[in-house]
């Protein structure tokens, strides 16, 4: 695999080719902040709180780290005043769902997001899908789904799959941010899991 | 028909339909486009067709059913052949007299043709008429004269002579380069240069490549494309093979919203008959090259008109967009490099091919070459499709070739490019429509929804309108996107609401740089243009709305009240008859008053009350009168002198 | 529904997984809505997992999950429409049968949805009702329009 030479806030940085931003610059021990990225699932891209300058060709684009591909002498910065703006707005919209999760509080705190600029919202989930991604792609149960779009989009446990496997497995729980899956997950067994006769004596 | 193997078969088959005793008849041309259908064309060709026979006129007039020509505001409309004589707002009670005095006594029937509103001259053929002299109608004036059930129509105007020119005298390298010195850019919306776009996908390597049609046109009030697909499909399909060819696709897809039924009928009926000619299928007039094309529909979402959305969709999954880079021209389809254009786009390449490059581009601007049909809708007189050279300014297109707005109302703005535009007022008007001088606007040249806007349009409301509309067709998946618009939404709805704050316009602000600057793809990206360009153009109604609680335009139901001047109220009891809510208290000789507790605000009170009273008003920002006592109700008529 | 009917519909488009929103589509079109069992069985042979259906059939607005009403009333909300006046046309409908846009009531008589933009924009607004369309409305003309609708 050819190496890419690129320059991340100052630094080069020797990366192979189909590398991300967000792991080249692990190489060289910047982090960017992510909340929907895992390393066992393919990145999603939904937070964009990794969102950072790059510039090619004298242009400069706003990207998502853990999606946009290297290229040769491509220039990134991962901070500046913009994007600093931006993660804080991203915050804000989220913690209008989840304040009290920890990861998007110790975000809050580094970009001095403020909690209550937005009016709260019912639903404490941020659809960063590691939930249903994991149970698709690493469990391979497909227990869990997107369902709708736009602003009514969630997350659905399917009763008669969830009803079968997750019990014994659980393993999206500790992943969630806001632990919104565990709360949707109660709900669908006390709603929706089918009935069986055993447990209707 | 046995297929037609090489471009000299093509000609001859071409002359001997041209020659044809059947073509050279008069004959009775009658839009049956989705619109016109919709104005009852359908009963008017059925008249036709039994007026014709009943007259013993049946094997001396064809009838035809053919596109839409795009004066909609007028259909039904019907042109009678060879004269152009072309009538309009026909209706299947005006049938028997047109038969028989155009059909047999060769007369013209006057109330029928148009009449020019300020001038009054009347114009009988349809080549004379205002509304298509301003225009150039290059891709759209083919519609009237081809009936799109019928191949053989559009062999008569020309049909597939750019093809064989392609796939006979031109290498695909060459066909890429006459495409991009043409310098047409995509007339989807992004106006990417289309040239360009094929070398991509041209020089990606494999050997599995894909043609796309996007022909899923969400932008509400935007028709263009379905005109072009339902009027004349093999338009489509023979720049949509000659790109092929170019590209090195072998197979193509024509991706349609389902909410367009007559286009998916027209296309997949075209598809068929083009593989019964030859044209699609293997070894396409003797070339070697194989093409088969396949319809898709869409499902009912917007963001399916986003290119990597709608391939999603293709692939069975759901319309969710995907990160770019890679960019379909090298990852599309299945992975595959994928060339996919616009319904407009395509229509344009056998232009570009037949009359070389040369010639498409000697129309537009530098930036900007060749036509663009536009839908103009909304409050302009003659509401319907334009097709206009790149250009012209915004002032021809609403008041030379629109009329104008109706009703003696004032002109406020006009909106372009759905919900990723913005709105023009009138200090921009003579701006030239180009793909880059629109978004110095704050707009974007967009698909080709032009809505034309008066004074009685709320501009928060409008902005609201397009926020709400992408609260629910946006795919939800990003935070920016989602998040940012489900804000914006709940802000500009309390504004309208009259429960705007004060520094809600700055929050609208922060928002709008969020979801620009960190969105997915381009509907996240351009959510916040309708809010920021009204913002900038109309800033004092948004401050009117959250601090005077007032609403303009008197449009927003919670900011208006609606009150019976007891001066100018002469107790018709019009109003009172027809108020749902039963909110209107009067009689005869009773000045009416509007019970404001009952009142739904649906406005049938201002609407129904005689235009010689004007009695029904408006009020917002300020508090309605009191009643007037019940007493001083009473109406005290003058007595006629004898 | 048959299975048999599904089954039809599913072989036509060859079982292949990337024809699962035209055969839902084909379903949906000669159903009228999608019964849990037609579900059940496009990802059986499709092989597609549920979670997928779930999503598709949520996702857009072309599906229903629940069975429609014998007439089905579209009003557009389009921008051309909704600058004439389209608003007030669907609070009346909306008043007149008793439901909201998306719902459908109680006697499985009316089905109603908003729709946005059928190009018929010089029309607008526009009501379409099992697809006879009605143009350049104002609220009373709809009412009249639907009392004619047993």
């Amino acid at each position: 695999m050819s190496e890419i030479r690129l320059q991340i806030d100052g630094k080069e940085v020797a990366a192979k080719e189909g590398m991300t931003i967000l792991q080249a610059a692990e190489t060289v021990g910047i982090s960017i902040p992510t909340l929907c990225n895992y390393e066992k699932l393919e990145p999603y891209g939904a937070c964009r709180i990794c969102t950072v300058e790059a510039e090619s060709r004298g242009r400069t684009n706003l990207v998502a780290a853990c999606l946009y591909p290297v290229e040769p002498d491509l220039v990134v910065r991962t901070r500046s005043e913009k994007i600093d703006k931006i993660r804080k707005t991203l915050l804000q919209l989220m913690m209008a769902h989840a304040p009290d999760s920890p990861q998007l509080q110790e975000l809050a705190t580094e970009y001095g997001a403020n909690a209550d600029r937005f009016e709260k919202e019912g639903a404490f989930c941020i659809l960063c899908g590691l939930c249903v991604r994991y149970c698709a792609e690493v469990k391979k149960k497909n227990a869990l789904a997107f369902v709708d779009r736009g602003t009514k989009r969630e997350i659905s446990f399917i009763p008669e799959i969830a009803s079968k496997e997750c019990w014994n497995c659980k393993e999206c729980f500790p992943l969630c941010p806001t632990s919104y899956a565990q709360a949707a997950y109660f709900l669908t067994e006390a709603l929706a899991f089918p009935r069986t006769s055993a447990s209707e004596e | 028909m046995p297929r037609i193997t090489s471009p000299v078969e093509l000609e001859k088959v071409r002359q001997e339909i041209v020659a044809s005793k059947e073509r050279n008849k008069p004959c009775v041309s009658i839009c049956v486009g989705a619109g016109c259908l919709a104005s009852g064309a359908n009963e008017v060709m059925a008249a036709f067709k039994s007026e014709i026979e009943k007259q013993g006129l049946k094997t001396e007039v064809n009838t035809k059913g053919t596109g839409c020509p795009g004066f909609c505001e007028r259909g039904p409309i019907v042109v009678v052949y060879p004269e152009e004589i072309c009538y309009l707002q026909v209706k299947a009670e005006d049938v028997p007299e047109i038969v028989s005095q155009t059909l047999k006594g060769k007369k013209v029937v006057e109330r029928l043709v148009y009449v020019d509103p300020a001038t009054g001259e009347k114009a009988t053929k349809e080549s004379d008429i205002p509304f298509y002299k301003n225009q150039i109608r290059s891709i759209i004036g083919e519609n009237i004269k081809i009936d799109p059930k019928n191949i053989e129509d559009y062999l008569a105007v020309g049909g597939y002579s750019a093809l064989a020119k392609a796939l006979s005298g031109m290498t695909p390298e060459q066909v890429v380069e006459e495409v991009k010195t043409s310098k047409i850019r995509g007339r989807g919306g992004a106006g990417f240069p289309t040239g360009m776009k094929w070398e991509f996908a041209r020089k990606a390597p494999g050997d599995t490549k894909y043609v796309v049609v996007n022909a899923d046109e969400g932008d509400p009030g935007a028709f263009m494309d379905r005109a072009v697909l339902e009027g004349n499909p093999h338009s489509v399909l023979e720049g949509l093979t000659i790109g092929a060819y170019a590209i090195g696709a072998h197979e193509g897809y024509i991706y349609v919203r389902q909410e367009y039924p007559l286009a998916i009928e027209n296309v997949t009926l075209a598809i068929k008959q083009s593989e019964e000619y030859g044209f699609l299928g293997k070894n396409i007039l003797g070339s070697g090259f194989d093409f088969t094309v396949k319809v898709a529909r869409g499902a009912g979402a917007f963001v399916c008109g986003e290119e990597t959305s709608l391939l999603a969709s293709l692939e069975g999954r759901a319309g969710e967009p995907k990160a770019r880079p890679p960019f379909p021209a090298t990852k599309g389809l299945w992975g595959k490099p994928t060339n996919i254009n616009n319904v407009e786009t395509w229509a344009n390449v056998p232009l570009i091919i037949s009359k070389g490059a040369a010639a498409f581009s000697a129309v537009g601007t530098e930036g900007s070459k060749g036509t663009k049909i536009f839908s103009l809708v909304g409050k302009v007189k003659n509401t319907g499709l334009v097709e206009v050279p790149m250009g012209i300014t915004l002032r021809d297109i609403v008041f030379k070739v629109g009329g104008g707005i109706p009703g003696e109302k004032k002109f406020k703005a006009v909106q372009t490019g759905g919900p990723s535009g913005g709105c023009i007022p009138e200090e921009h008007m003579d701006m030239k429509v180009d793909f880059d001088e629109l978004p110095r606007a704050g707009a974007i040249m967009g698909s080709g929804g032009m809505i034309v806007m008066d004074e009685d349009t709320c501009m928060v409301d409008v902005a609201r309108y397009f926020v709400d509309f992408l609260s629910d067709e946006s795919c939800g998946k990003c935070v920016p996107c989602r998040e940012g618009i489900r804000q914006m939404n709940k802000i500009l709805s309390d504004i309208t609401k009259g429960k705007g704050k004060e520094g809600d316009i700055e929050i609208l602000e922060e928002l709008s740089e969020a979801t620009t600057n960190a969105s997915l793809c381009a509907l996240g990206k351009t959510a916040a243009n309708p809010v920021l360009s009204t913002i900038r153009y109309f800033r004092d109604e948004y401050e009117a709305h959250i601090k005077g609680k007032k609403c303009p335009a008197y449009s927003c139901k919670e900011l208006v009240a609606y009150y019976i001047d007891p001066k100018k109220c002469q107790a018709c009891m019009t109003c009172a008859k027809q108020c749902p809510a039963d909110a209107i208290v009067g009689g005869k000789n009773q000045i009416h008053v509007i019970d404001q507790a009952k009142c739904t605000k649906c406005g049938t009170c201002f609407e129904v009350c005689p235009t010689k009273f004007r009695a029904v008003t408006k009020i917002s920002g300020e508090p309605v009168p009191a009643p007037i006592p019940e007493e001083a109700r009473t109406i005290v008529r003058e007595r006629k002198q004898k | 529904m048959e299975i048999t009917r599904i089954d039809l519909i599913i072989d036509k488009h060859e079982a292949k997984a990337s024809s699962l929103v035209q055969v839902l589509l084909e379903i949906q079109r000669e159903n009228h809505w999608l019964p849990k069992e037609a579900l059940e069985r496009v990802a059986e042979r499709l092989q597609v997992p549920l979670s997928r259906i779930q999503h598709i059939v949520t996702f857009y607005k072309a599906f229903s999950l629940v069975p429609k009403g014998r007439h089905e009333i579209h009003v557009c909300m389009g921008t051309a429409c909704h600058v004439r006046g389209a608003q007030r046309i669907l609070d009346r409908v909306e008043d007149i049968t008793g439901i909201k846009a998306g719902e459908t009531d109680q006697d499985l008589k009316f089905s109603l949805e908003t729709v946005n933009c059928l190009g018929c924009c010089a029309m607008g607004p526009v009501m379409v009702v099992d697809g006879a369309y009605y143009g350049k409305l104002a609220p009373a003309k709809s009412e009249e329009v639907l009392k004619n609708y047993e």
